[in-house]
């Protein structure tokens, strides 16, 4: 009996070194996987505009995620890769454009049309409520409207 | 007339850019590498594994390196011009085989015609990523110094080569 439960322990934990052994590189894998993918997520690939890095399977975006884990392997930081990748592919790689230059315009821009165009609505409006405000009816319309108004309520009741 | 006046400015401005979108071409992105020294590398040449190719042999000349595979379809598309040009001796044209099997790339200059002094064998794609590639054919002009003057992506067509490359080698040139 004490023969037996000697061996089955020494299976268990033969096995359990066993699944140990293996999870190891395989959990590694899977967080530098989700690296990779989060930094590919910013970034452009360049063969098929519309999409990021991550969501392309276009060859060229499957080369650069494997160029982006070989970099992280080699111990670059997510800064780090993306400089190497803009030093090579330029700036339009970045699929968030970054906040300098030229690209200011991109990211104020819609801000500044919606401060333009409210501006515009508000400055119309003001102008409209003058007007109509400002509207004064002569008498002899004032006597219309009454004749009118009159026989409408007068309809109403028949 | 004068309500028709804002609108009228509006269309007019919306024409324009939409005129001006019509002629970009957004697949092109302007290499960073530009007025930059070709990144450095050094490869196994394509027919003779022994013998290497590296850019820096080429100091003290004006050269075109083209980046082919025997996969690439627009590469069969520019191939001809490509000899046309290497017989006209004007400039000479290296060649990067860019993620191809060797004995594909031998064969392919086999079936249509060597333009090339001598190919780069980069069977990983690795100088390609210095180099920025990411639509082969890709060409660039490298001047006297070693720095990239010009990249052109996608095919040489005739008129490319006459209107754009040409015109920038002979300036180099002097």
């Amino acid at each position: 009996m004490k023969r037996l439960i000697l061996v089955w322990l020494l299976l268990v934990s033969g096995t359990l070194a066993c699944v140990a052994k293996e999870a190891a590189p395989v959990m590694g894998d899977a967080v530098m996987q989700e690296r990779v993918m989060k930094l590919s997520g910013e970034l452009r690939c360049l063969v098929c505009q519309g999409q990021s890095l991550a969501d392309s399977h276009s060859d060229f975006a499957i080369d650069m995620r494997n160029k982006i884990m070989a970099l992280m392997n080699q111990g670059m930081s997510d800064q780090e890769v993306k400089e190497f990748l803009v030093d090579r592919y330029g700036e339009f790689i970045l699929y968030k454009p970054p906040f300098s230059g030229v690209t200011t315009l991109v990211w104020l821009g819609p801000l500044v049309l919606f401060v333009l165009g409210a501006g515009v609505l508000f400055f119309n409006l003001k102008r409209r409520r003058k007007t109509v405000t400002e509207a004064s009816l002569s008498p002899e319309e004032l006597t219309r409207v009454h004749s009118l108004l009159n026989k409408e309520s007068g309809d109403k009741h028949a | 007339m004068g309500r028709f006046l804002v609108p009228l400015g509006v269309f007019v401005l919306l024409a324009v850019f939409l005129y001006i979108g019509l002629k970009l071409k957004p697949s092109e992105i302007p290499s960073p590498l530009l007025d930059k020294p070709a990144p450095v590398f050094s490869l196994p040449q394509l027919h003779e594994p022994d013998k290497t190719f590296a850019p820096a042999e080429l100091r003290g000349h004006v050269w075109l390196f083209n980046v082919w595979a025997s996969w690439c379809v627009s590469c069969r598309q520019e191939h001809p011009v490509l000899m046309q040009l290497a017989r006209t001796g004007e400039v000479p044209i290296y060649g990067l085989n860019y993620k191809d099997a060797r004995e594909d790339g031998v064969r392919w200059l086999q079936q249509f015609g060597n333009p090339y002094v001598a190919s780069a064998y980069d069977h990983a794609g690795q100088v390609g990523i210095d180099y920025g590639v990411y639509g082969v054919p890709e060409t660039y002009v490298i001047d006297r110094e070693g720095v990239i003057r010009h990249k052109h992506i996608g095919p040489i067509t005739p008129e490319v080569l006459t209107d754009e490359i040409l015109p920038i080698v002979r300036k180099l040139k002097g």
